[in-house]
């Protein structure tokens, strides 16, 4: 789940061009006279150096926390590693009574996620797209959640919500006894309450995607619909949002990652209490911490690893074989 | 501000703890935290023989302080260099775990009862029946009994405690004619009176999940007496007793007296509404007292210790998680440990200690109380008369099961008292899987 890979768009993936290769006339020797010692002494460090760091911290983790899955180990010696099979999978369907609210709040975040910072970020860009005065102004504002650390975020919005003293309740005066709407502990709201904050931060991440996906239309397709006597929205609709494909797919993607890595926001907020409990901050609490459940934990982690492969693999799989077509 | 949260966990605002586990949690997720984690434990213990190391997790400026002056008096008296670690309090303790296995300092600081015992029957800690020899005579029984592993050795050297009680305003009981209820019926009666009267009657705050296990412990034992509070936190009893059910029932009826909105609200602020007198009692630990930065209020603010609910067991336990000091499993200068755990046993050393840190009381019964105030002396006293002593659920119980288990139960409690039959057998099916593991 390394959140690096949406950022760069499909498109923008170098794609060799298919056209002939001349250099290919000057036979295989040709590669020897290319590369001096030196060069390959530093191809092999630039390559080896990411290489090692890639399958030790990555993959041999990755596995490493898969192979734990069957496991219990309280994290003292390696002598205490006990093989249990499926039983810790066994328990986390069946007796976690955290896990099944987590799973669906993971869901909840997506579809939250999708169906309004995403749109009202769109909205956004193609208003600061028609440069109207102050643009650098408001994209600033509303691009600083997305730089702000999610735990400020977090911590900030938790000051709004606040039972007694936050700017909610003071303004609608909902801190008296018998009055109070308990924003953080309600099971019943605070993932709202918390989805508000998460949602402010995404749209201004999606505002900027798509903005960069904006400046890359051709004006010549607006005039030329313009030319043709659409409207604003018909322009959008049959002209602009076609051509913003690419960015949806990251846009996708992108959104996806932050409902499934949902975690620092929610910890700050209320250490994922009920009502928002979340599959990372379920791992995070049987792994960290004194006489820890590693082996627990790292199914839950197993399970969010299967998660984030059953997204990640078909979008994986379309982008390559656009590519094969290119 | 000391850190004197009975978990010993989140205290102030959760931005530094929450940051780091942010980070840590993050790491996690991306699938290389395991042996990341291994790798924090701290290294360079020094290994002549005219130092002591000692691994705090005294991070905050008042405690911090005041063990400086104990070592530097130390130091004078021994002629032994004491070379102190310290980090951030709940780093440390979420590290414990590596740094008790990588190369620990010689000795480090740690709570009493379960969580003691845990790192003793794990072989991460060296026996100190010779030290207890000398000092042995310091403390009371029930100090003892703290300091034991579940060998029978002792492992560990009490130093501060301090107890749970219901606090409230003298001022708010004299303007009212309010009575301190020694008998269940009447802190019910009591609590509906201050319904009346337009005060909360019970504050409470349990945004932070631990403030809830201290009203647990507290019926607990005064309905079904110490020996089960240990049973129950060991493993040993069933959460599916009916003397478990019988404390959640008695909970029940106290929980419409709880200030509302209590699963967004932190202690302090909880302790705010007491400050301001809007709220009649507050169960809690003395660390309250750092609410009161007022001196008229703190001189006006008391103490009850939890009324009887049942007349076998009265109140004769006391809730007082215990810090103290322990020595790692291979200290580097056996002769100098021995020496540093003495002189910290010493009504001398805590004295000392409780001159720089006045929000604790010593653990010893030896050591003066002439310099302590009226709430330091009425917790000292309340300690003193225990036939028994608890730690708090977390300190006394293991911590998986606690933070994993517990945690998210008694805030479901909280917010559906209804629903207990099912949620006791839940925990008891999740406790036995983790204490069979």
């Amino acid at each position: 789940m390394s959140s690096e890979t949406p950022t760069k768009s499909p498109e923008a993936a170098p794609v060799p061009p298919p056209g002939p290769a001349p250099v290919k006339k000057r036979v295989p020797q040709g590669h020897q006279r290319l590369l001096t010692r030196r060069d390959r002494i530093t191809l092999a460090f630039m390559a080896g150096v990411p290489t090692v760091l890639h399958v030790a911290l990555v993959w041999i983790t990755a596995l490493a926390s898969i192979a734990l899955a069957f496991t219990t180990w309280d994290g003292i010696g390696f002598d205490s590693i006990k093989w249990v099979g499926l039983d810790n999978f066994k328990q986390l369907f069946t007796d976690n009574p955290q896990f099944w609210p987590a799973v669906q709040h993971n869901i909840i975040w997506f579809v939250v996620l999708i169906l309004i910072p995403t749109p009202l970020g769109l909205f956004l860009a193609l208003q600061l797209d028609k440069n109207i005065r102050f643009s650098r102004v408001y994209q600033t504002a509303y691009f600083l959640p997305v730089v702000v650390s999610l735990a400020v975020t977090g911590f900030v919005w938790q000051l709004v919500y606040n039972p007694d003293t936050g700017l909610i309740n003071s303004i609608i005066g909902a801190n008296k006894p018998g009055h109070y709407i308990d924003w953080i502990g309600d099971p019943k709201l605070n993932l709202w309450a918390v989805l508000i904050a998460a949602s402010w931060r995404h749209t201004g991440y999606m505002m900027i995607l798509y903005l960069a996906g904006l400046k890359g239309v051709d004006p010549s397709l607006r005039e030329a619909s313009a030319l043709d006597g659409a409207n604003e929205w018909q322009t959008f609709k049959n002209v602009i949002f076609p051509t913003l494909r690419p960015t949806n797919t990251v846009v996708l993607v992108v959104t996806i990652i932050e409902a499934l890595r949902a975690f620092d926001l929610v910890f700050v907020f209320n250490k994922g209490a009920q009502g928002t409990e979340l599959l990372s901050i379920l791992i995070t609490n049987n792994i960290i911490g004194e006489s820890s459940r590693i082996g627990y934990g790292s199914a839950i982690a197993v399970v969010l690893l299967v998660i984030s492969l059953a997204v990640i693999i078909p979008y994986l799989i379309a982008t390559f074989r656009k590519e094969r077509r290119a | 501000m000391t850190d004197l949260s009975p978990s010993g966990l989140s205290l102030p605002s959760p931005s530094r703890r929450s940051l780091l586990r942010g980070v840590g949690g993050a790491a996690l997720v991306a699938g290389a935290g395991i042996p990341l984690l291994s790798a924090c434990g701290s290294s360079g213990s020094s290994s002549d023989s005219k130092t002591v190391s000692v691994g705090s997790n005294d991070s905050d400026a008042v405690p911090k302080k005041a063990y400086a002056d104990v070592y530097a008096a130390f130091q004078k008296q021994s002629g032994l260099t004491v070379k102190v670690n310290t980090k951030d309090h709940n780093t440390f303790q979420e590290q414990i775990n590596s740094y008790l296995q990588g190369t620990p300092d010689d000795v480090f600081k740690w709570f009493a009862g379960y969580r003691m015992q845990f790192f003793a029957a794990k072989n991460l800690a060296s026996p100190i029946d010779d030290v207890w020899e000398k000092i042995g005579a310091n403390f009371p029984d029930a100090m003892k009994k703290l300091s034991k592993g579940a060998d029978g050795k002792y492992y560990f050297v009490p130093m501060t405690t301090y107890p749970w009680a219901i606090f409230y305003r003298k001022s708010v009981f004299a303007a009212k004619g309010y009575e301190v209820p020694t008998t269940w019926d009447q802190l019910v009666a009591l609590c509906k009176q201050m319904k009346k009267d337009g005060l909360v009657p019970i504050a409470f705050g349990d945004k932070d999940a631990w403030p809830a296990m201290g009203t647990f412990d507290q019926i607990n034992f005064r309905l079904n007496g110490y020996d089960f509070h240990v049973d129950l936190m060991a493993g040993k009893a069933a959460w599916t007793d009916a003397k478990v059910k019988a404390v959640f029932d008695h909970w029940a009826e106290l929980l419409p007296y709880h200030q509302d909105g209590f699963m967004g609200r932190t202690w302090q602020d909880a302790a705010q509404t007491l400050v301001s007198k809007k709220a009649g009692m507050y169960l809690l630990g003395t660390f309250v007292a750092q609410q009161f930065t007022n001196k008229a209020d703190l001189d006006d603010l008391d103490f009850f210790a939890f009324p009887e609910i049942n007349s076998a067991y009265g109140q004769d336990t006391v809730e007082a998680p215990t810090d103290g000091f322990m020595v790692s499993k291979s200290p580097k200068n056996k002769a100098g440990v021995t020496k540093l755990l003495e002189y910290l046993g010493t009504p001398a050393a805590e004295e000392l200690y409780l001159k720089g840190d006045p929000s604790v009381v010593a653990a010893s019964n030896k050591a003066s109380t002439s310099a302590y105030s009226a709430l330091q002396k009425k917790a000292f006293e309340m300690i003193g008369q225990a036939k028994s002593l608890t730690q708090f659920m977390d300190r006394d119980s293991r911590p998986d099961f606690t933070s994993t288990v517990m945690q998210p139960g008694l805030q479901k409690f909280l917010q559906n008292p209804k629903g207990v039959d099912s949620l006791l057998s839940s925990i008891e099916r999740q406790k036995k899987t983790i204490f069979a593991s």
